[in-house]
């Protein structure tokens, strides 16, 4: 894939710490339809370094989903290039280099919530008592703690979201890749899980992209947040956040600091936003 | 669901219609058989009341349609009335089409699911195979049948296998069709998760598609199990089979025996429902197994 120029990709093993973890340029990819062609995303630029925290906040149908895929290799671009881990999309996926946690919570309603999380780590061959471990703390992570041998059907639409966090957080990869995890969660809930997401980072020095309809969410969490706007799909702004990096009190939701990250995403979205439908 | 409302809901309706129906069978027995008791009247120089006519029309040797009551005492006598061993008794008849309704009908599912696995995996396969597979179905069994007992007997199988044979060649047919479906069901979240994961097509089959197909298995196991015993029945026609309800079928209309004819067709049509439900009970099992949430039936 990687189309167009043969730009950047100078590394082909690991992740030098100073390089992107994924790097996008000029990228655009157009939904063939049934009635024409739909332009979901349009010259996209983007980078994203090791230990980042992204996130994609832009009204709905903007193509945050799109973007999101097409860095998980679900979806190819119909121009421009993209590398993940320095390499194709592809590859990093054959390289399981990401966790992805999509919009829907995608449990299989066969298996208990225990299972549902086992089962990348059964693809993965991990050993029994591996599987066990892991399923234990992401399930605490996410307070489910209890409901290790409930099914899907038995809980509900938040929890079984949760279920799926722990699912995507299980595997442990390096690249977390989430869409709209919290969506489904009440307040205190989601500022609960924001704090552990938050501090999971921290200590583990991940990289996330993560998207989000909501304002604060996206600047608590985040070291750098997309805004992007529809028809067509585009990168609106881009703010850097000047809050310290690492676990941050939810408090600092109050502060002068945040208050006026939140009002220049406010702003980009109210720009990027068309009023007319 | 309490027992009254199961009762008014369930039982009375259904013997309702129970009743009706076989307040019309007598009425119908009456007029076919009706010119019979005349004929036999006529034969014998005697003069017989309505109400005789009515009575004898209900209990003739060989009636063109018996009534309710002979049929019963004739599935009475040759089950519970007779051993099991004699060679007059409906239950060995049926035992011994039962035996290859059951072993066709393994052999149907194994073939069907082995098809549709190919079919789903392979491109080729589904381009190739799938109209055959609808072609098969479209020759008449009455056909095929004859001819394959035939030709099996000649390469010297016979008993047995021929039947079964015959009854994998028609339940092949929903369960390769119904499993198709099936194991194409899995949702594309469900199928982009296994993306996500570089599972291989053998983990995405044996963790998405085979646990998603179970509904769409049993369904066409109610249908499979069902066309297997026909399967058998018609297979046991042209030979001229001594043993198997088919056979009775067969004598019953050599001999004009309609009776034994009618208590033929009413103990397959009760081993066909016994395997049915026998399949359904599986199906609750299987799903109860795989956490599925239990049915809600509606009134
Ligand atoms: N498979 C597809 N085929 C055709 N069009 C698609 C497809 N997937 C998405 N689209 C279109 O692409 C655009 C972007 O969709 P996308 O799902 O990325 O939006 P989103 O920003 O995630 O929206 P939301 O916030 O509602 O989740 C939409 O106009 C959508 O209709
Ligand atoms: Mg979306």
């Amino acid at each position: 894939m990687a189309a167009g120029q043969a730009s950047g990709c100078v590394f082909t093993t690991g992740v030098p710490a100073s390089m992107n973890v994924i790097d996008i340029e000029a990228l655009s990819l157009t939904f063939e339809t049934g009635d024409g062609p739909v332009q979901a995303l349009s010259n996209i630029d983007l980078k994203i370094a090791k230990g980042d925290f992204v996130s994609f906040i832009g009204p709905s149908g903007c193509g945050k989903t799109t973007l999101l895929r097409v860095i998980a290799d679900l979806e190819q671009p119909t121009g421009g290039s993209i590398s993940v881990n320095g390499t194709t999309p592809e590859l990093a996926r054959l390289d399981r280099a990401y966790g992805y946690v999509f919009q829907a919570p995608a449990l299989y309603p066969w298996r208990t919530i225990a299972r549902n999380v086992a089962l990348p780590l059964e693809i993965m061959s991990l050993t029994r008592a591996q599987q066990e471990e892991r399923i234990a703390r992401n399930l605490a992570l996410v307070n489910l703690t209890g409901f290790e041998k409930k099914y899907p059907w038995q809980l509900s639409g938040g929890m079984q979201q949760r279920a799926s966090i722990a699912r995507a957080l299980a595997v442990e990869p390096d690249l977390l890749l989430m869409d709209e995890p919290f969506g489904a969660l009440d307040e205190i809930v989601r500022d609960h899980l924001n704090e552990q997401l938050l501090q999971l980072w921290a200590k583990t020095k991940k990289t996330v992209v993560f998207v989000t309809h909501s304002i604060p969410e996206a600047v608590y969490l985040s070291t750098k947040i997309v805004v992007m706007s529809p028809r067509p799909g585009r990168i609106h702004d881009i703010v850097e956040s000047d809050l310290p990096r690492g676990p941050r009190p939810l408090d600092i939701r109050e502060t002068p600091e945040f208050l006026k990250l939140a009002q220049r995403v406010r702003d980009g979205l109210r720009a990027g936003h068309s009023y007319d439908d | 669901m309490t027992k009254p409302s199961f009762l008014r809901e369930s039982v009375v309706p259904v013997l309702t219609v129970l009743a009706v129906l076989v307040a019309f069978w007598y009425v119908a027995a009456l007029f076919m058989n009706h010119s019979m008791v005349v004929a036999e009247a006529q034969l014998k120089g005697l003069a017989f009341t309505p109400s005789e006519t009515w009575l004898r029309s209900w209990a003739l040797d060989k009636p063109l349609l018996p009534a309710p009551h002979q049929v019963i005492a004739e599935l009475w006598r040759s089950t519970a009335g007779l051993s099991v061993t004699s060679k007059r008794s409906l239950v060995y008849h049926g035992w011994v089409t039962l035996s290859a309704t059951l072993l066709g009908f393994l052999l149907g599912t194994l073939l069907g699911i082995l098809l549709a696995i190919g079919i789903v995996h392979q491109k080729v396969m589904d381009k190739s195979l799938m109209p055959w597979i609808i072609a098969s179905q479209t020759v008449p069994i009455l056909a095929v049948a004859p001819m394959l007992i035939v030709v099996l007997n000649a390469i010297g199988i016979s008993g047995l296998l021929p039947k079964a044979l015959i009854s994998t060649y028609l339940s092949f047919f929903p369960v390769a069709v119904g499993m198709v479906k099936g194991l194409r069901s899995p949702e594309a979240i469900h199928l982009d998760l296994m993306r996500t994961y570089n599972a291989d097509d053998f983990q995405v089959f044996t963790k998405l598609r085979w646990p998603a197909s179970v509904p769409f298995l049993f369904a066409s196991l109610k249908v499979g199990i069902a066309i297997s015993l026909i399967g058998a029945i018609v297979g046991e026609l042209p030979t001229g089979a001594i043993a198997g309800l088919g056979a009775r079928l067969l004598f019953g209309s050599y001999y004009g025996q309609t009776i034994q004819i009618w208590a033929a067709l009413f103990a397959a049509a009760f081993l066909a429902g016994l395997l049915v439900l026998v399949v359904g009970w599986s199906e609750r099992l299987v799903m109860h197994l795989m956490g599925a949430r239990p049915e809600r039936r509606a009134g």
